[in-house]
């Protein structure tokens, strides 16, 4: 039983996870507050479900196609739209409430998009939908690449930051963007790429999390809130923080589901979510505010 | 103080004069009216979408076309005026909704008015219709307080019966079976802590007492739950041959899925909204045969299988089984009201609610501003969703029990 729990909170956990490592990134490192994250998620989902529907493409193969897709969406969409404001922004309170209406906008665009696309019926389909025995824990196969690639996804990134000149780039700009070019550091360039590459993770997501969960062109925003949750309660801009607290999220989910009641799990969520902020205001992994 | 200009005055006075007339020479209008404005607020967007998309706006948009085509609204003179629409997006807000229906009365001044999608936005908008004096053909809303309703609001009609009726159904269902010897009397139920889930599980625990049925598990979830693992466990280890989840689309598709992934086959399983969409046969093949849920079609009738082959072929898309057929025959009580009566919105209520009408589901008479004759619990056989209670009335197909092991 309490291997079964913790298993199947881990699995649940990685979905929280990787829907959220790509919001953690754009805020944290572009620090544009994309309220539009949860739509980028359906966008690919509905991608994934048109490739694997018409073309028979299998939706790990279908990441190839959505991953840079995404990215080039994100990439473009930085240029264009949220660029200006950089450059505009007096300050980093003003650009956030800018980048917050400009996203809140592209919401519409792309959630109104879809609708006219693919109409406003829940869609599904079936992939992997197959029990795998884990350690005397029966899931889903679709979940488990879910979490599979949270882990993957998570872990390169996080070499990536923690080992390469261009990762600590990334990150000199998320802790300073304004001592960052001093060093000879493009900050321009490195919010650019931040937010293409959150843009792209935020694909990835809408593939994996498609073979196994029902979404409509308007569930945009619960993926949103969910991915801003575990982006505050793992530290804005930390990938093994938004790791770790998806994988928290779920496990305390499952087992207040299993050992209190299944009506407690949203409560448990936002109390641990409290616990968390009271502790550690910046969020596990976050640093203290400079 | 503000100083008014000759020339704002000016044009104040060619404003309101021409307002003034436009308004004097209404009643000259309405006698050479050449079209019956028809209006409608449904969430085109967000949340509610789902639902409205699959029963509510496929069967105004197959109505009206149907209608048009043949050249429009029948008048009790034979004549036909064309149906014109005037459509809102209430986004899935309640207060969005009674705003646009406001303005559908008194701004738009259409004729009739169509209801939205779902049980609370019914409520929401049946005072609104109260108020301004339109009939309400409530087709989409689940409610045990139908009797008070009609007697609150006069003009409302409820067309698809209240939680206690289907939970009383579903009960039945298992008694029977259990009579027979396939199933044990103890029941797992899980429900959304949501409208419709409080609805059908306040309503199933009497229900199931009553009917001598024990409930060995009784758990609600919050809206936005995807993993069921821990609550399939439980109902899995409770000994129950009864699995039921009250439960809205969303999760209705995730334990369809769950349920086969951790190899769970209780004798009956009985899921909640969703059950009786077409997308939930194209999505889940031959895994849903024997799965049961609210509502279900006359398998047998002609008239509904007719009436599934037009809104296809007009809309795109396959009717749901459970409220688009009663979406679809309260519009048709709708015109045959308005082909007796005219654009009298008070004599056409009272019509709605003593005059019998030949509709999709056959002959249709309401009882106490209420349609009685609905199927209360139907379950997936052959790649249709039937009709299975009350077993008595016409048209009911057998319930198969224990449902037939996945393979």
């Amino acid at each position: 039983m309490l291997t079964t729990t913790i298993i199947s909170g881990l699995v649940l956990g990685g979905t929280y996870a990787l829907i959220a490592m790509g919001l953690t990134l754009q805020y944290g490192i572009a620090r544009i507050m994309n309220l539009s994250y949860g739509e980028m998620i359906i966008a690919a989902a509905f991608l994934a479900y048109v490739l694997f529907g018409q073309w028979g493409v299998n939706p790990v193969l279908g990441l190839l196609v959505a991953v840079p897709l995404g990215f080039a969406f994100g990439y473009l969409v930085y240029g264009l739209m949220l660029r200006p404001l950089v450059a505009r922004a007096a300050s980093r309170e003003s650009l956030e409430i800018d980048s917050i209406l400009v996203t809140f906008g592209l919401l519409f665009v792309i959630q109104g998009a879809m609708l006219v696309a693919f109409g406003s019926n829940y869609t599904s389909y079936n992939y992997l939908n197959v029990g795998i025995d884990v350690f005397g824990a029966v899931i889903a196969a679709n979940r488990l690449v879910a979490l599979g690639l949270a882990v993957v996804a998570g872990g390169a990134l996080y070499l990536l930051f923690t080992y390469t000149l261009w990762g600590t780039a990334l990150r000199a700009v998320a802790v300073s963007p304004r001592s960052a070019p001093l060093v000879g550091i493009d900050v321009n360039r490195a919010a650019r790429f931040a937010f293409a590459i959150g843009c792209g993770l935020a694909a990835a997501g809408g593939v994996v999390i498609s073979t196994y969960q029902t979404f409509t062109a308007t569930a945009g925003v619960v993926f949103t809130m969910k991915a801003l949750v575990v982006v505050i309660m793992g530290g804005v801009g930390n990938i093994l923080g938004a790791l770790s607290a998806g994988l928290i999220l779920g496990l305390v989910e499952t087992f207040v589901a299993t050992y209190l009641d299944p009506g407690l799990t949203l409560a448990a969520t936002y109390l641990i979510f409290l616990a968390v902020l009271l502790w550690r205001p910046a969020g596990l992994f976050g640093r203290s505010s400079r | 103080m503000n100083i008014i200009s000759r020339r704002s005055a000016l044009r104040l006075i060619a404003l309101a004069t021409t307002v003034l007339s436009a308004g004097a020479l209404t009643p000259v209008s309405a006698q050479e009216r050449t079209s019956v404005k028809i209006g409608y607020a449904l969430s085109l967007t967000g949340p509610n979408a789902g639902g409205t998309g699959i029963t509510t706006l496929p069967n105004y948009q197959l109505w009206v076309k149907e209608v048009n085509d043949a050249g429009g609204l029948e008048m009790p003179d034979g004549k036909r005026l064309p149906i014109e629409v005037v459509e809102y997006d209430d986004r899935s807000s309640a207060e969005e909704l009674v705003r646009a229906l406001q303005r559908l009365a008194t701004q738009d001044e259409v004729d009739f008015i169509l209801p939205p999608w779902s049980t609370g936005y019914n409520l929401a908008a049946a005072p609104m219709f109260d108020r301004y004096g339109y009939p309400h053909l409530a087709a989409t809303s689940v409610t045990d307080k139908a009797p008070e309703f009609v007697k609150r609001w006069k003009k409302s009609f409820w067309l698809l019966g209240g939680g206690h009726d289907y939970t009383s159904a579903l009960a039945k269902v298992l008694v029977d079976a259990s009579d027979k010897g396939v199933i044990n009397k103890k029941v797992a139920m899980i429900s959304i802590a949501d409208g419709f889930g409080i609805d059908l599980v306040t309503a199933a625990r009497p229900s199931f007492q009553e009917a001598g049925i024990e409930v060995v598990y009784d758990k609600t979830y919050p809206v936005g739950t995807t993993d069921f693992t821990p609550m399939i466990n439980e109902a899995k280890a409770s000994g129950a041959d009864t699995f039921i989840a009250f439960s809205y689309p969303p999760e209705t598709f995730a334990l369809t899925q769950q349920v086969q992934v951790a190899d769970f086959n209780p004798k009956v399983l009985y899921f909640g909204v969703g059950t009786a969409f077409p997308i939930y046969a194209k999505n889940n093949g031959d895994a849903i045969t024997g799965i049961m849920g609210i509502g279900g079609i006359d398998a047998t009738s002609e008239k509904v299988a007719d009436y599934r082959q037009r809104h296809e072929a007009a809309t795109g898309k396959a009717p749901d089984y459970w409220a688009s057929v009663i979406t679809y025959a309260s519009l048709e009580i709708l015109q045959e009201a308005i082909k007796r009566k005219g654009l009298d919105r008070e004599a056409v209520s009272e019509e709605i609610a003593t005059g019998t009408f030949q509709t999709v589901l056959g002959e249709t008479k309401l009882e106490d501003n209420q349609l009685r004759d609905l199927w209360w619990a139907g379950q997936w056989q052959n790649g249709q969703f039937v009709s299975i209670a009350p077993a008595d009335r016409p048209g009911a197909s057998q319930p198969i029990i224990p449902r037939p092991e996945r393979k």
